[in-house]
């Protein structure tokens, strides 16, 4: 009677493991059909066909003495545990001025994080902790955010107000982030097309993060407050070369005004990607605007993977009748041998099983490079519910760690259907509800296509789950500041100190014929002023400068990395001194790597550190004929050109800088003829 | 049209709204010389010029725009926002304890004022559910609002009403009383209730917030969820103050009404017990006592009600050139009694002495208390001391300067003979007056110091 019903229960469990999931050819056969290629495959048409549209949002640092609000220097960075003091603060959801609740307040609130702020006196006082109103705005900010929006032709405020922008992960201890329009509706040029922007603002930084563990998130305030502009774009770039186009423009464009901060975090942007049918999903915090063409082609392809997952579940079931349902496990009823299973068993956390009716080759659906739907529901789980990773294994794992029998008897204990999924997550027991929510809501939200999100980004081109997307509806006007008034002149007088246009600064250098592979270069370090005062002062040629910088300098700068006192006005320095010296400008490239170096040391030391002996033309040319009887002996093909050159050879590096190479060639050519 | 279209617009911009036929809350577009801008138009404060008219931008910011600049302007739509906290149905739970919460205004629930451009109070217990959810796992709530005025404007009449509000809630047998109060005047009600509201059966809490409740971090949720607590469930039956311990959202105090100040105009652990040490700790799983000895709550319902105030009371704050006319004045405006706050132990010039033989003469009734807040007066240890007590000033021990003019107020109000106004004001109702002073009681730490700074790394401020 046993053997039999063993032999029905093998049977069953047989039947239903020849049907279990190849996960691993269900994400490379959904990832097919979501017509997923590599972006150096991907062509305008592959855009076009999944309606790839993107917008950006630039933040840029601007170079004040303090900070926005206060008078903290701004500036100052400390190490993460260099710290005078530790306070705690809890973020709940308030009201917009339009009586809303924002959907991220809500889910903030829900994560139930404590926020510790480390706090240092030297860059922190009371205003940074919200023990303290703001004092008025930084004007020095105000001036440059006004510059910058002139340049990028925007429609100047008649007021400044200052609104509260609601931030409730705690990056900013009051909750909200004070900051204010200052111009809308401008432009930039790329270089086949214009792209509109929204507008700019004028806002203060946000507290850096040093931990996330759990329930506790910890932050440093030595950036918090200091002045920040964000421009932000309309989202018509249509690929992701373009994306990285007008991102560089808007960063050059700041810096050309010589009046942002520069270096690691000074500018960041956050990338607002959808496809077609999709949603806005806003990547944030990129640090490099190259990581920004894979980023953007990736989310663009996951929304449209998203999409098609969506069409395959509205055909198999309608939401309104889909349900999950749960089961709280005991570890020794299975055979569980993953380390993570063990351990939530060893410290007594829950481990609940979930049945995901209809969510077959769902849960492995191809999302993004080397990730499926499950992540969608793991990294929720770790933001919203607080369960560290990993947190979960499902039956569709892309490497399983969970033995197929094991599934099988969760499907059975659940009474699932064969074409359901099942999940197991793990955590402590006060988070248990909010996970459950979390991976129903999730779910639910695949019905309808895509979240709207804030996504985190990683080298490797993918994001993760951050936030749920604010809206609109976290604005709320700042009762402790008054509003200020632009007046004509003020504008007018701004306007008149203005640097020229970045995309007339490209012409011209086009003109110029200093190559295109030098502009970046130039741009970033905002160099043009310094290309144009040496071409306009010492008489150098525009194109020879230009190439000097971005290419010689470029590579001494990356060879020898960062070096103290070095200041570009060394190389207008350098320039003068050969030329008031009469010495050719050939022994700048030499030069280069000692001046860098050493920025302090004369130019006549330098001279001797690269070996250059001042010659006369006379006692140049008066080595020639020896050296021409000298090739007499040692050459093997005699042959006028052999002959030059070779004598070119021994004498360039004595020439080099007492006389053009190209003249010397002409000499040697006359004499030896 | 009706003014209201136009909500806290004057002059050019009214003008200008009313020429291109715009209304507030109507969706514009606007044409200027600085270029197009679009959006809705918002109430303005009253406070700010009549050259600007204040836009929401579809990105949710504001912005003003110049009228000196405005060539066209068009209304194309219509939407009023309403900003309302979602009311709920504030539940009631069988077991807990039912407390009442007296409205008095200030920022313990607030709401955007389109007229001032700063946040006004709002207060409904359907409100405060909505906004603070918790709530109704510690109490069955019912709240009335008594006045809607900002902590600065209560005063003698708001005290006595709420003396008596109080009386009757008590009598009616809610098990704990919250009071919500701006912070200014916070110790001010505190000290008033303390005299008024004598032999309370059930606690009484005065609780507000230094950040205003429409802010993300605002310290008004933790402070009213600590004070039910105390008030619902607490066994200290005090008139107390409850508010931030540290300015960390970690734990509240409990401060006599009497013996506590505002120590910081912004910061949130602003209240400070001054002499001595606050009467418990205070988080949402409950009270930890730190006095060993306070009024337990009890089952009766015997409160003792004594709603008596004269308005014929003022403070003197003493500075080193003062004349006596300024004393001379009081006394001819006639003020019955005068709290003077002196320097050190309790000291004026010599120059006052004859204005005060004047104020003695006719009868004023004069306090000395000191400027340090923290410490005694102690007149008979310098001459100056001595003399001032022979001409009628009596000291009154460590009593804090507004808890002395309080109480001279609430004394005043039952009587004027000389030997009895003297015998009240030296009977401390509730540690007023401490007969002792203990070493924990005066704690100003000096930041800079190693030690100090030793201290507050480790524990959260």
């Amino acid at each position: 009677m046993s053997k039999q019903r063993n032999q029905a229960d093998d049977q069953n469990r047989n039947g239903l493991k020849s049907k279990a999931i190849d996960a691993r050819a269900n994400y490379e056969e959904t990832l097919r059909q979501a017509g997923y290629i590599p972006r150096q495959q991907a062509t305008q048409d592959d855009y076009d066909r999944i309606g790839f549209m993107s917008g950006l949002e630039v933040h840029q640092q601007l170079l004040t003495h303090k900070k926005l609000f206060c008078n903290c220097p701004a500036g100052l960075f400390h190490a993460s545990d260099d710290y005078d003091a530790e306070l705690i603060r809890h973020m709940r959801p308030t009201l917009s001025e339009l009586g809303e609740y924002d959907g991220t307040a809500l889910m903030e609130f829900k994560t139930r994080k404590n926020i510790v702020y480390r706090v240092k006196h030297q860059t922190t006082c009371t205003y940074e902790v919200d023990d303290t109103p703001p004092f008025p705005l930084n004007r020095q900010a105000l001036d440059i955010a006004i510059r910058i929006s002139l340049l990028s032709k925007l429609n100047i405020v008649g007021e400044v107000h200052i609104t509260r922008k609601q931030y409730l992960d705690g990056s900013i201890p009051t909750g909200f982030q004070r900051t204010a329009i200052i111009g809308v509706e401008g432009e930039i040029p790329l270089k086949n097309k214009k792209i509109r922007l929204i507008q700019l603002s004028l806002e203060e930084d946000s507290c850096r993060e040093i931990s996330d563990i759990g329930h506790y998130r910890t932050y440093k305030t030595d950036r918090l407050g200091m002045p920040l502009i964000e421009t932000v774009t309309y989202p018509e770039m249509v690929n992701p070369d373009e994306v990285k186009e007008a991102c560089d423009y808007i960063r050059f464009l700041n810096r050309s005004t010589g009046l942002v901060r520069t270096g690691i975090g000074a500018g960041r942007e956050d990338v607002n990607v959808s496809c077609r049918g999709g949603h806005r999903v806003e990547i944030k915090g990129v640090a490099h605007t190259r990581w920004i063409p894979e980023l953007t082609h990736n989310e663009a392809f996951r929304q449209w993977s998203l999409l098609l997952l969506r069409d395959k579940l509205r055909q198999r079931v309608k939401k309104e009748s889909w349900k999950i349902a749960h089961k709280r496990l005991n570890f020794f009823d299975f055979k569980f041998d993953y380390e993570p299973l063990v351990s939530a068993r060893d410290l007594k956390h829950r481990i609940v099983a979930v049945n995901l009716p209809e969510f077959r080759g769902l849960l492995s659906h191809f999302t993004q490079p080397r990730q499926c739907f499950i992540n969608e529901l793991s990294d929720r789980l770790k933001v919203i519910a607080c369960i560290k990773k990993p947190n979960m294994v499902t039956s569709e794992d892309l490497c399983p760690v969970v033995h197929a029998d094991e599934w099988q008897r969760i499907a059975q204990a659940f009474n699932a259907n064969e074409n359901d999924a099942q999940l197991i997550f793990w955590g402590p027991e006060e988070d248990d509800a909010t996970a459950l929510e979390t991976i129903e809501e999730r779910c639910l939200m695949a019905f309808d296509g895509i979240p709207g999100e804030t996504r985190k980004s990683f080298p490797d081109g993918t994001t993760i789950f951050e936030r749920v997307l604010p809206g609109a509806d976290r604005m709320y006007p700042d009762t402790d500041s008054a509003p200020i008034s632009l007046s004509d002149e003020y504008i007018e007088q701004l306007r008149g100190e203005l640097p020229r246009e970045v995309i007339e600064r490209y012409h011209q250098m086009l003109e110029w014929g200093i190559p295109e592979d030098t502009y970046t270069y130039i741009f970033k370090k905002n160099l043009f002023g310094l290309i144009e005062k040496i071409v306009t002062d010492l008489n150098y040629s525009p194109r020879f400068v230009g190439t000097f910088i971005g290419h010689v300098l470029k590579r001494v700068e990356g060879q020898y990395g960062p070096s103290a006192g070095f200041g570009y006005n060394r190389v207008y320095d350098l320039m003068k001194y050969l030329a008031d010296n009469n010495l050719h400008r050939a022994l700048a490239r030499r030069m280069m790597a000692v001046v860098y170096q050493h920025p302090s040391m004369d130019f006549e030391s330098v001279l001797t550190t690269i070996g250059f002996k001042r010659l006369t033309h006379a006692e140049l040319l008066g080595r020639i004929p020896f050296l021409s009887k000298k090739f007499d002996e040692i050459c093997f093909v005699d042959s006028p050109g052999n002959r030059v050159n070779w004598i070119m050879g021994q004498l360039q590096a004595s020439a080099l800088g007492n006389i053009p190479l190209a003249d010397m060639k002409t000499e040697i050519e006359k004499l030896t003829a | 049209m009706n003014e209201d279209f136009f909500q806290g617009y004057k002059g050019h911009a009214l003008e200008l709204l009313k020429q291109y036929n715009v209304r507030v809350w109507g969706q514009a577009e606007v044409e200027t010389t600085r270029g197009n801008f679009s959006g809705t138009v918002l109430p303005r404060s009253e406070n700010d010029d009549d050259r600007h008219i204040v836009m929401k931008i579809v990105t949710g910011y504001n912005i003003g725009i110049d009228t000196g600049t405005i060539t066209a302007m068009k209304e194309v739509g219509y939407k009023k926002a309403n900003y309302k906290i979602p009311e709920k149905q504030f539940p009631v739970t069988p077991g807990l304890p039912k407390v009442k919460l007296l409205g008095t205004g200030g920022t313990i629930a607030s709401r955007l004022d389109y007229r001032t451009g700063a946040v006004i109070p709002a207060f409904t217990p359907g409100e405060l559910y909505g906004a603070v959810p918790e709530l109704a796992d510690i109490c069955n709530l019912e709240t009335e609002k008594l006045f809607a005025v900002f902590s600065e404007n209560m005063g003698p009449k708001q005290y006595i009403a709420l003396a008596q509000a109080i009386g009757k809630e008590i009598e009616k047998g809610v098990e704990g009383i919250v009071i919500g109060h701006g912070t200014d005047t916070l110790s001010h009600t505190g000290a008033a209730l303390s005299f008024m509201v004598q032999n309370s059966p059930v606690p009484i809490i005065l609780v507000g917030s230094q950040r205003s409740s429409d802010r993300p971090s605002s310290d008004a949720a933790l402070n009213l969820m600590h004070a039910m607590t105390a008030a619902g469930h607490g066994d200290i039956a005090e008139v107390m103050i409850c508010m931030f311990g540290p300015t960390s959202d970690e734990y509240g105090l409990l401060h006599k009404g009497t013996r506590v100040r505002k120590m910081h105009s912004s910061y949130r652990s602003t209240f400070r017990t001054i002499g001595d040490t606050p009467v418990a700790m205070i988080t949402r799983k409950g009270i930890t006592p730190i006095k060993e000895k306070y009024n337990h709550r009890r089952k009766d319902r015997n409160v003792v009600i004594k709603p008596y105030f004269s308005d014929s009371v003022t403070m003197l704050y003493y500075y080193p050139a003062m004349k006596p006319d300024i004393i001379d004045s009081m006394v001819d405006m006639g003020y019955k009694g005068i709290i003077i706050v002196g320097t050190g132990l309790g000291h004026v010039n010599k120059e006052l002495y004859p204005a005060i033989e004047r104020a003695h003469a006719k009868g004023v009734h004069m306090f000395m208390t000191v400027q340090t807040i923290w410490g005694y007066a102690h007149m008979f240890v310098y001459d100056t001391g001595r003399d001032m007590m022979a001409k009628g000033i009596v000291p009154i021990g460590n009593m804090l300067p507004e808890t002395a003019y309080i109480k001279l107020g609430w004394v005043l109000g039952q009587t004027d003979d000389p030997e009895e106004v003297k015998r009240l004001m030296l009977t401390p109702v509730n540690d007023e007056i401490t007969e002792r002073e203990p070493y924990n009681g005066y704690l100003v730490y000096q930041g800079g110091v190693p030690e100090v700074e030793e201290f507050i790394r480790k524990v959260h401020k």
